[in-house]
C-alpha cells in the first residue's frame, strides 16, 4: 500500500505525520520526495546509509563536426541552447533532457552525456527503511529525481509512505501519481485552507482517494476543518498543538517513538487508511 | 526602485505573515506573491476591486490526430518523458506528462502530433494609480513555475507607479525554478528560518543557492522561543556565513488571529508585531545602505 502525505502549503506537518505514520507501522518504507528541502533523514538518522548519484543526460557538442546549422537552437523549446561566438552553446540548468538537439543534428556532432543533478540515499532506522531523494543547490528541476524515487519504490509490496513536496505543481503531482491513497495536512488557517483546496482539487483530478489531518488544532477557529465539513472531506485525524510535541519536532524526534498517545494516534490512522484502501479494492 | 524578497526554504516559516506586515509597514505601492504554487498573499493584502486577470500559457503540449496516425510508435521510443501511452493500438498523449518539447512532432513520419495551446495558469494584476499587487495561480499539476514567476515580478515591475522606492515580494518554499526565478533581479533577501533541524537545514540550503546571485542577505527567525538551542545555532550559522540576523519573533497566537480574519500582523497589537516592526526598520537600513 502506497500512502502520499501531501499539503499544498508548506510547514504544516507533512514530515511529522509521514514520518510518525512509517515510525508507527511494524515495518515501512519511507521515501522523502521532498527533494528540494529533504527533511526525513534528519529525524529518522538513518544507519547503514548507501548512497547513488542521479544523472540526467545533457549535450555536449562536438565542434568539429558542427557547422553551424542551428538546427538544435531553432528546435529546442526551452531555450536552453544559444550560438555565441560561432559556436553552440547549453545552459544545462534550463535543459529538460528531451534529447531533441541529438536526435535532429544533422551533422551527428550531439552526443548525450551525464549531468549530476542529485542524489538517492538509503539506509535504515528500526523497522523502517529510508529512502531520500536530495537535489543539488542550483539545480531548477527535481522531478527526474522524485522519478527515480518512485520506480525504485514501485516493486514494493509493504508499506510506503512518501513524504511530498509542498505545493500542487508538477512534482507533486509526480508523487501522488501511483499512491493508493493521499492523505492531506492542514493547519487551522486561512492560509491552510486555501491550499488544501488546491490540492483537494489535485487529487480529485487524479481520482485518488483521499483524506485529512487536521494539524496543529487549538481552541480558536479552524478555517480548514471548516472547509472540510462544508464539502464532506473526511477528517481522519486532528492532532492538537502541543509545545512538547513541536519541541519534539524541532529537534528532530519523532514524536510517534517517544508520546505513547502519538503513537496510537498513528496506529489507529494507519488502521484507517489500510481498511478504506482494503475497502476499495474490494 | 528596490526589491525586497522574502524566502525561507522550508515552507510554513512565516514568509507571507512577514511579507504582509511589510507591505503595510511601508505602504508598499509595488508588490508581488511569486509562490504561484500556493499564493497566500492576497489573503491579507486584500484590495476592493477585482483584479484584472489574463491566461498564462505554458509550451504547447502535443496532441496525435487519430486520423493520420498510422501507429508507428516511433513518437513513444523517442519520449523521455514517457508520456506517450500505447493502449487498443491507440498511441495517446498524456498531457500531464507533456512537457512540450516537441520532438515526437518532429520525428512523426505521418505529420499525425500538432502542438495544442495549454494554459499553465492564471495571471492577476490589481491596479490602481497608486499601487501595484502582481499575482498568480499556477494551474494544478502543471510545470513551469519559473516561467510563470519571471511573469509576475514583470507585471510588477512594469505597472509600479513612478519614483516606488521599495517593492515587496512574497517567495516560493524550496529552492527549485520558482525560487531561482524569484531571486534573479532583485536587490535583497530576507530569509525567514525557523528554529527547528529541519528548519536550519532547509536554510543552509536556501543560503546556498541565492549566494550565486551576489545580493544582500539577511536572516530573521520567527517563532524563536519554541527552541532557544535552535535560534543561537541559525544566528552561529548567520555569522559563519557572515549574513546579518536582524531579528527575533517570539511565537504568538495573534497571527493566525490576524490571518484568520484576512488582516497583517502588523494590524494587529502584540509581541510579534513589535518584533516585525524592528525587524522592518533593519532591513530597510540594510537595503538603503546597499550599492
Amino acid at each position: 500500500m502506497r500512502i502520499a502525505v501531501l499539503s499544498g502549503k508548506g510547514g504544516t506537518g507533512k514530515t511529522l505525520v509521514s514520518v510518525s505514520l512509517a515510525a508507527a507501522a511494524a515495518r515501512a518504507l519511507y521515501v522523502d520526495c521532498d527533494v528540494e528541502e529533504p527533511n526525513g533523514h534528519l529525524f529518522f538518522r538513518p544507519k547503514k546509509v548507501e548512497s547513488n548519484p542521479v544523472d540526467v543526460l545533457i549535450p555536449r557538442f562536438n565542434l568539429n563536426l558542427c557547422n553551424g546549422c542551428r538546427v538544435c537552437v531553432n528546435f529546442c523549446k526551452f531555450n536552453a541552447l544559444a550560438y555565441i561566438n560561432d559556436q553552440p552553446f547549453l545552459f544545462p540548468e534550463i535543459c529538460h533532457s528531451c534529447g531533441g538537439c541529438a536526435k535532429l543534428c544533422p551533422q551527428k556532432a550531439i552526443q548525450d552525456v551525464p549531468r549530476n543533478i542529485g542524489s538517492i540515499k538509503r539506509g535504515a532506522s528500526g523497522s523502517v527503511t529510508i529512502l531520500s531523494g536530495i537535489m543539488n543547490t542550483g539545480v531548477a528541476s527535481g522531478v527526474p529525481i522524485i522519478q527515480r524515487l518512485l520506480q525504485i519504490v514501485k516493486e514494493e509490496e509493504g508499506l510506503v509512505v512518501l513524504d511530498c513536496p509542498p505545493g500542487s505543481a508538477c512534482t507533486v503531482m509526480e508523487s501522488i501519481r501511483d499512491a493508493d491513497y493521499c492523505l492531506l495536512v492542514a493547519e487551522p488557517t486561512l492560509f491552510g485552507m486555501h491550499n488544501l483546496e488546491c490540492v483537494c482539487n489535485l487529487v480529485k483530478e487524479f481520482r485518488k482517494p483521499f483524506g485529512v489531518v487536521l494539524n496543529k488544532c487549538t481552541e480558536e477557529e479552524n478555517p480548514s476543518e471548516t472547509f472540510c465539513r462544508r464539502n464532506n472531506y473526511p477528517i481522519l485525524a486532528s492532532i492538537p498543538f502541543d509545545y512538547e510535541v513541536g519541541r519534539l519536532n524541532s529537534d528532530g524526534e519523532i514524536a510517534a517513538r517517544r508520546l505513547p498517545t502519538f503513537e496510537k494516534l498513528f496506529r489507529e490512522l494507519l488502521d484507517t487508511i489500510t481498511s478504506e484502501v482494503k475497502r476499495l479494492c474490494a | 526602485m528596490k526589491q525586497l524578497l522574502i524566502l525561507s526554504g522550508k515552507g510554513g516559516t512565516g514568509k507571507t505573515t512577514l511579507s504582509g506586515a511589510f507591505i503595510h509597514l511601508s505602504q508598499a505601492r509595488a508588490c508581488a506573491d511569486c509562490d504561484v504554487d500556493a499564493p497566500n498573499l492576497h489573503l491579507i493584502n486584500r484590495k476592493t476591486k477585482a483584479p484584472e486577470t489574463s491566461d498564462f500559457y505554458g509550451l504547447p503540449k502535443a496532441k496525435i490526430d487519430q486520423d493520420k496516425c498510422k501507429p508507428c510508435g516511433i513518437c513513444m521510443e523517442n519520449c523521455r518523458f514517457n508520456a506517450i501511452t500505447f493502449r487498443n493500438n491507440r498511441y495517446e498523449v498524456d498531457p500531464l506528462a507533456c512537457e512540450g518539447c516537441s520532438l515526437c512532432i518532429e520525428l512523426c513520419p505521418h505529420r499525425a502530433i500538432e502542438p495544442i495551446p495549454s494554459v499553465s495558469g492564471e495571471l492577476m494584476l490589481y491596479a490602481d494609480p497608486e499601487s501595484i499587487f502582481s499575482t498568480a495561480q499556477l494551474k494544478t499539476g502543471s510545470g513551469n513555475s519559473g516561467k510563470l514567476v519571471t511573469e509576475v515580478k514583470k507585471r510588477m515591475k512594469e505597472g509600479a507607479p513612478k519614483n516606488t522606492p521599495l517593492a515587496i515580494i512574497d517567495g516560493s518554499p524550496g529552492i527549485g525554478c520558482p525560487v531561482i526565478a524569484s531571486l534573479s533581479g532583485v536587490d535583497a533577501v530576507l530569509f525567514v528560518a525557523e528554529p527547528s533541524l529541519s528548519g536550519i537545514s532547509d536554510l543552509e540550503r536556501v543560503v546556498k543557492t541565492a549566494r550565486t546571485f551576489q545580493l544582500s542577505c539577511a536572516v530573521c527567525i520567527n517563532k524563536y522561543d519554541l527552541n532557544l538551542e535552535r535560534t543561537r545555532e541559525i544566528e552561529a550559522f548567520c555569522s559563519r556565513m557572515e549574513i546579518p540576523c536582524v531579528g527575533r519573533i517570539p511565537f504568538d497566537a495573534t497571527v493566525n488571529r490576524a490571518i484568520n480574519q484576512g488582516l497583517c500582523v502588523s494590524q494587529m497589537p502584540g509581541p510579534a508585531q513589535a518584533a516585525i516592526e524592528t525587524i522592518y526598520q533593519n532591513i530597510t537600513r540594510l537595503i538603503e545602505s546597499a550599492p
